[in-house]
């Protein structure tokens, strides 16, 4: 609506704009143009690049078995959606699904609690030891996780947290702390702090300031954090497959590698296929919601 | 209130302190020092025995054959995917003539954001999945379409042959990684001021000179970053190929093994845990050489703006 109304008010100023552009697109030359076209052209080459692959597997997960092996390329026939019920019953994805669900979900509740603490801690006070703390933390990004594998698999064992759900929880805290709290060391300082004081002269105590003023003034740094979180540790694959040996408790990355490579000797290759399509749903749906957010955070935090 | 400022802190401190140290730096710390032991199996037994593990390292041939992919892995992979992550971007933000001079964009660049990022969410292993059956010689898409279109005699078993596993696993790495660093560059190209593009344009400049002599320049930075941070992506890629190629040993005659997975199967496999975790030393040494190779040799005039 508000749209509308505004349109005629300012086309009449921006025609003479456009006839002088098309004036200079046209002075630019014909080979400016196919230009234009040729590199469209790219753009498009690349979406269909990165786009089929992923409908292929969609479809891949509708077909028949058959269907799958005798033409590739094709529509499915009649579209399989019992595929899904198999591989979430049969091929047990559901039984993966429901463990990465609460172990990521725990995961990443307790990181963004304790990270958030920390960097809240780093960012406002001075204390002796904050900067061993601050880069000690940073270092943990820099280093590969292979280095701490071998250890890393002992530490869990000598706790008798192997094959647990908190034990992996509390491992993939752990290794998403340091980049939890750079990230919002960062958000941290950027915020107003008069707020802060003005609650401590009302005689809120430490905690309470940050509970209730600074927390839910930290909300965008703290739903894009949980965001990359979330997908980084639905992403994981090796820390599950060195520390979840036991396949009731398998992770949906483990139990879908696990299912790959048993088609083999089973060949359900559609109930394979539905599952990987379960498996990316959840991730589709945090980037269809966030995904400009996604994109600037990544990126931001990249450069810095 | 001083005194209740430091109990504050310590107790906000106290229990990530506690998980970070046990779960990842002791684990760090310890792995130097049973790099230098001769743990093997299950058993307590742990003798120091220095340097040797490093010693028999660089005679171990199958070491130096991972090393080799991870070398190639990390010149092609990162060269490739910048090249056309900037290509891309220059031509969705730069490039397109229309709007304000020598910037604006193609029509739909927002769109095609979105798609180009979407395989940067993908889950590894369902990438791999996904690609190990996308190269099956009978019901991959891959050769399925080579088929239709007329070039069967293209067709081949992608990954079962030595010579093209490797490729294709590239080709899987680039595939996910290029729209990220798409995005990066679009936002950093954004970024530089327009006026700069309106000088060069006056100039007479044309748009590959705009490219070469403005649009890189001033995006520099971003381009050595995204180097680094490839170059570590690449340097673990164990998930994607243990996944894309589930043959023990590292795909076909080992054609594809690289270092990660060569430490997970001495350590896992094998039992060495001593050896296992000089190999985790060694690769982590290669990744900081890495990282101050790439800011030495890419090192040009800074560019303010």
């Amino acid at each position: 609506m508000t749209l509308d109304t505004s349109a005629p008010a300012t086309a009449p100023p921006a025609r003479p704009q456009r006839r002088a552009r098309r004036q200079d697109t046209g002075g630019a030359s014909t080979g400016e143009r196919t230009l234009g076209v040729f590199t469209h052209g790219f753009l498009v080459v690349w979406a269909i690049l990165v786009a089929v692959p992923l409908l292929w597997a969609v479809l891949t997960a509708l077909k028949t078995d058959n269907e799958i092996f005798t033409s590739p390329w094709s529509l499915p026939a009649h579209w399989q959606f019992g595929n899904f019920a198999r591989a979430w019953t049969t091929a047990n994805i559901g039984t993966y699904f429901v463990n990465s669900l609460i172990v990521v979900s725990v995961s990443v509740v307790l990181v963004m609690l304790l990270g958030s603490m920390v960097a809240y801690v780093l960012a406002r006070y001075e204390f002796p030891g904050r900067g061993i703390i601050y880069y000690g933390f940073i270092a943990g990004m820099t280093f590969p996780i292979f280095l701490a594998l071998v250890p890393l698999f002992f530490v869990v064992q000598n706790l008798g947290m192997l094959g647990t759900y908190h034990g992996l929880i509390l491992v993939y805290t752990a290794y998403a702390l340091p980049f939890t709290v750079f990230f919002l060391t960062g958000f941290f300082r950027t915020l107003p702090s008069a707020l802060a004081e003005a609650a401590m002269l009302d005689g809120c105590s430490h905690a309470g300031v940050f509970f209730r003023i600074m927390l839910p003034l930290a909300r965008p740094g703290l739903i894009s954090v949980g965001i990359f979180n979330f997908l980084g540790l639905w992403n994981q694959y090796l820390l599950p497959l060195v520390l979840m040996p036991d396949s009731d408790h398998y992770v949906l990355s483990q139990g879908l590698a696990v299912l790959a490579a048993n088609q083999g000797y089973r060949s359900d290759w559609s109930a394979l296929f539905a599952g990987l399509v379960i498996a990316l749903l959840p991730v589709l749906a945090v980037y269809v919601v966030f995904q400009r957010r996604i994109q600037e955070g990544l990126s931001v935090g990249a450069i810095k | 209130m001083r005194h209740g400022k430091y109990r504050f802190i310590a107790s906000f401190l106290a229990i990530p302190l506690v998980l970070y140290v046990v779960f990842v730096v002791s684990p760090y710390a310890q792995a130097f020092y049973i790099s230098m032991t001769d743990w093997r199996g299950f058993s307590g037994q742990q003798n120091f025995i220095g340097l040797r593990n490093y010693v028999d390292l660089a005679s171990d041939s199958r070491f130096w054959q991972a090393m080799g992919h991870n070398g190639l892995l990390i010149l092609v992979v990162p060269l490739v995917t910048i090249a056309f992550a900037l290509f891309l971007a220059a031509v969705t933000t730069v490039a397109g003539r229309q709007g304000a001079v020598g910037r604006g964009g193609v029509r739909g660049s927002r769109f095609y954001q979105v798609i180009f990022f979407f395989p940067q969410v993908v889950p590894v292993v369902i990438a791999g999945v996904l690609f190990g059956f996308f190269f099956n010689p009978d019901a991959g898409l891959l050769n399925g379409v080579l088929r239709v279109v007329g070039l069967g005699w293209l067709a081949r078993p992608w990954l079962g042959d030595p010579a093209l596993a490797l490729p294709s696993v590239m080709a899987v790495l680039i595939w996910g990684a290029v729209g990220f660093y798409y995005v990066l560059f679009s936002s950093a190209m954004k970024s530089v001021p327009p006026d700069v593009f309106e000088a060069a344009v006056l100039d007479g400049a044309g748009r590959l000179r705009t490219f070469w002599s403005i649009t890189l320049p001033m995006i520099w930075d971003s381009v050595q970053v995204s180097y680094i941070y490839l170059g570590i992506m690449v340097l673990d890629g164990f998930a994607l190929l243990q996944v894309m190629l589930p043959v023990p040993g590292g795909g076909p005659d080992g054609s594809t093994v690289v270092v990660s997975q060569y430490l997970y199967e001495t350590a896992f496999t094998g039992g060495r845990f001593g050896y296992a975790s000089a190999i985790g030393v060694a690769l982590c040494l290669v990744t900081l050489l890495l990282a101050v190779a790439v800011m030495r040799l890419t090192r040009r005039q800074q560019t303010e703006y």
